[in-house]
């Protein structure tokens, strides 16, 4: 708990800091623990329930456990034309889990997610936000070597 | 046939976007010192004359925006840069920040000067962690130059939500809050940030400023069309050759853009339709294809030119399965506030896939319209105005593909 709370508060000054309090957290867990949301709005002198309102209105946040590494597919609508329903069949083949599940081992997450600014390679997945472009099936296992 | 013009992207390839002298080289900052020898009123008149009109969707001029602000009085007042470019097939932004970054931190320092102001913020999308890198690394470049003099520049990075792009919802969201837009009026540049007076501009309009300030007003509204002068950068997606960003003057047409620079469709397949603008944008046939990309002609069409995005789709694409696409993304990213698009939102995904799935009728594409032209007026915000477009563009423009659902 000491430790969210030595995240969390070198933003305490920053006016609106809690948004960035919350990608340092995320840069650090892969995700937002429960606690550290308390321990948020200690820090930053609002209500529980407000903390917890900012922190699940935004998408890129994800609030108790996740894997490791977050594996996000874009399904806008450029990847999806460009076929990101095939990406998707093989990451969940691969990994042997479906979309928004994680792995037994704890390593991975799948997600879906909107455009990730990446188009001019469509289809797009993003692990943990460093993009891999113009995929397909056939890829999925090299890029996941990287993370293995 | 059409040619790019770079204006916005002038020093792409050409300098190292992380060496400030490389920038300044090429004549950067010549331009914020210009600016700081003339009135404030003198750089906002400027501005006005060259009729730039803000690249991040809604078209307002900039130089009369910027005068709203500069005519409060008020101790503190805020320039803030709108990078959270959510809209999907769009990465021009990107495209700026990562390569020229100093010309969008000039054009802030150059609207600080103009309104009164001593501070700035970029918001960042949370999505491009790399972007914010090189946008810090450039602030502490050129801070540490003292170009920038009094004015500070601060990144923050957005939280994955399409809506915060809306302006008002961004400034909450840099206050710390969910970010739900507000009622307005009052609008930013009087009440914004923090209640203080607030411009906020798009990446690729503050790009536009150094180079409006260097040539003048003149130069620049001699440029594309004249009721939408200057350039555009656009991302091409989809199935055309080209899938890349070209910047052109903004009277090209849309014919010129898909087939000249994007070089025609892709599998010499035949054009079906092309979606400008991002995903809130109308669905084009291919009888406008010789209308010009500017703001206002692409409003006659019932389209928009919105971020620049152009998603081509060749006569394969089925239009009822990516607008059904399309209207789970609205469903996802309405932010809830007004009930017209929390619900309306949702019941369009409903219908869509349902009519995708082949199990609608011809009264649910009736209902999907009268839906549509309710929330295109009762909805709070843009996300929720515009979410109806694709698919009332699409009933209009190609209802066969409807019809083939449940004929
Ligand atoms: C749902 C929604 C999303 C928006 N997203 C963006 C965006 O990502 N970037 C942007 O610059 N403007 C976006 N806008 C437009 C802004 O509200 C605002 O008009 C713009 O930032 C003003 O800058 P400009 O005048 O330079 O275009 C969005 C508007 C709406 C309603
Ligand atoms: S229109 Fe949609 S996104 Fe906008 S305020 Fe209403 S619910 Fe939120
Ligand atoms: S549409 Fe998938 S990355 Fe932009």
């Amino acid at each position: 708990m000491a430790n969210y709370e030595d995240i969390i508060s070198k933003y305490q000054d920053l006016p609106g800091g809690i948004i960035e309090a919350y990608h340092a957290l995320q840069r650090e867990y892969s995700y937002i623990p429960e606690d550290a949301v308390r321990v948020a709005a200690e820090v930053f002198g609002i209500p529980t329930a407000k903390a917890w309102g900012v922190a699940t209105f935004y998408s890129y946040f994800k609030v108790g456990k996740r894997g490791k590494n977050v594996i996000r597919i874009c399904e806008s609508a450029p990847c999806h034309v460009a076929g990101a329903a095939e990406v998707i069949a093989a990451l969940e083949k691969e990994l042997g889990i479906k979309m928004g599940d994680t792995t037994p081992d704890g390593k991975f997450t799948l997600e879906l997610c909107e455009c990730v600014g990446q188009c001019q390679a469509t289809p797009v997945i993003t692990v943990n936000s460093k993009p891999y472009g113009d995929m397909t099936p056939e890829k999925v296992a090299g890029v996941l070597a990287e993370y293995r | 046939m059409a040619e790019e013009m770079r204006i916005v992207l002038r020093n792409y390839g050409k300098i190292d976007p992380l060496k400030i002298d490389d920038y300044m080289a090429a004549g950067g900052y010549k331009s914020l010192e210009k600016a700081r020898s003339m009135k404030q009123t003198e750089v906002i008149e400027e501005v006005k004359k060259s009729n730039l009109r803000g690249r991040g969707g809604a078209g307002f001029n900039a130089g009369m925006k910027w005068n709203f602000s500069y005519q409060v009085q008020s101790e503190e007042k805020y320039v803030v840069c709108n990078a959270d470019e959510g809209e999907p097939g769009t990465y021009k932004d990107r495209i700026i920040m990562e390569n020229d970054p100093q010309s969008v931190i000039e054009g802030m320092a150059i609207c600080g000067y103009a309104i009164g102001s001593k501070k700035g913020y970029i918001y960042c999308r949370g999505e491009y962690p790399y972007v914010v890198d090189t946008l810090n690394q450039a602030i502490a470049q050129a801070k540490a130059k003292g170009v920038l003099g009094d004015f500070d520049v601060e990144v923050r990075m957005g939280g994955g939500a399409y809506v915060c792009g809306e302006e008002s919802a961004l400034i909450e969201s840099i206050e710390g809050h969910r970010g739900e837009p507000r009622f307005k009026p009052p609008f930013p540049p009087v009440i914004g940030l923090w209640q203080k007076p607030t411009i906020v501009n798009n990446v690729e309009t503050f790009a536009n400023i150094p180079i409006i300030i260097e040539k003048g007003g003149d130069w620049y509204k001699a440029i594309g069309a004249p009721n939408y002068p200057g350039t555009k950068v656009l991302t091409l997606t989809g199935d055309v050759n080209n899938r890349t960003f070209f910047e052109v003057p903004t009277n090209t047409t849309i014919r010129e853009v898909i087939f000249g620079l994007g070089g025609g469709i892709a599998g010499g397949k035949k054009f079906k339709a092309v979606q400008i603008g991002g995903t809130s944008g109308g669905f084009i046939p291919e009888s406008n294809l010789d209308t010009s990309i500017d703001f206002d002609s692409m409003n006659s069409i019932g389209a928009v030119l919105g971020s620049g995005a152009v998603f081509v789709m060749d006569e394969s694409r089925d239009i009822v399965d990516v607008v059904a696409r399309i209207a789970k993304f609205f469903e996802h990213e309405s932010c809830g506030k007004c009930s017209p698009c929390r619900e309306g939102t949702k019941r369009m995904h409903e219908m869509m896939e349902r009519l995708n799935a082949g199990e609608g009728s011809a009264e649910d594409v009736e209902l999907l319209g009268r839906l549509g032209k309710v929330m295109s007026v009762a909805c709070l915000c843009g996300l929720g105005q515009a979410a109806p477009a694709p698919v009332l563009t699409t009933i209009k423009n190609f209802n066969a593909d409807y019809q083939a659902k449940f004929n």
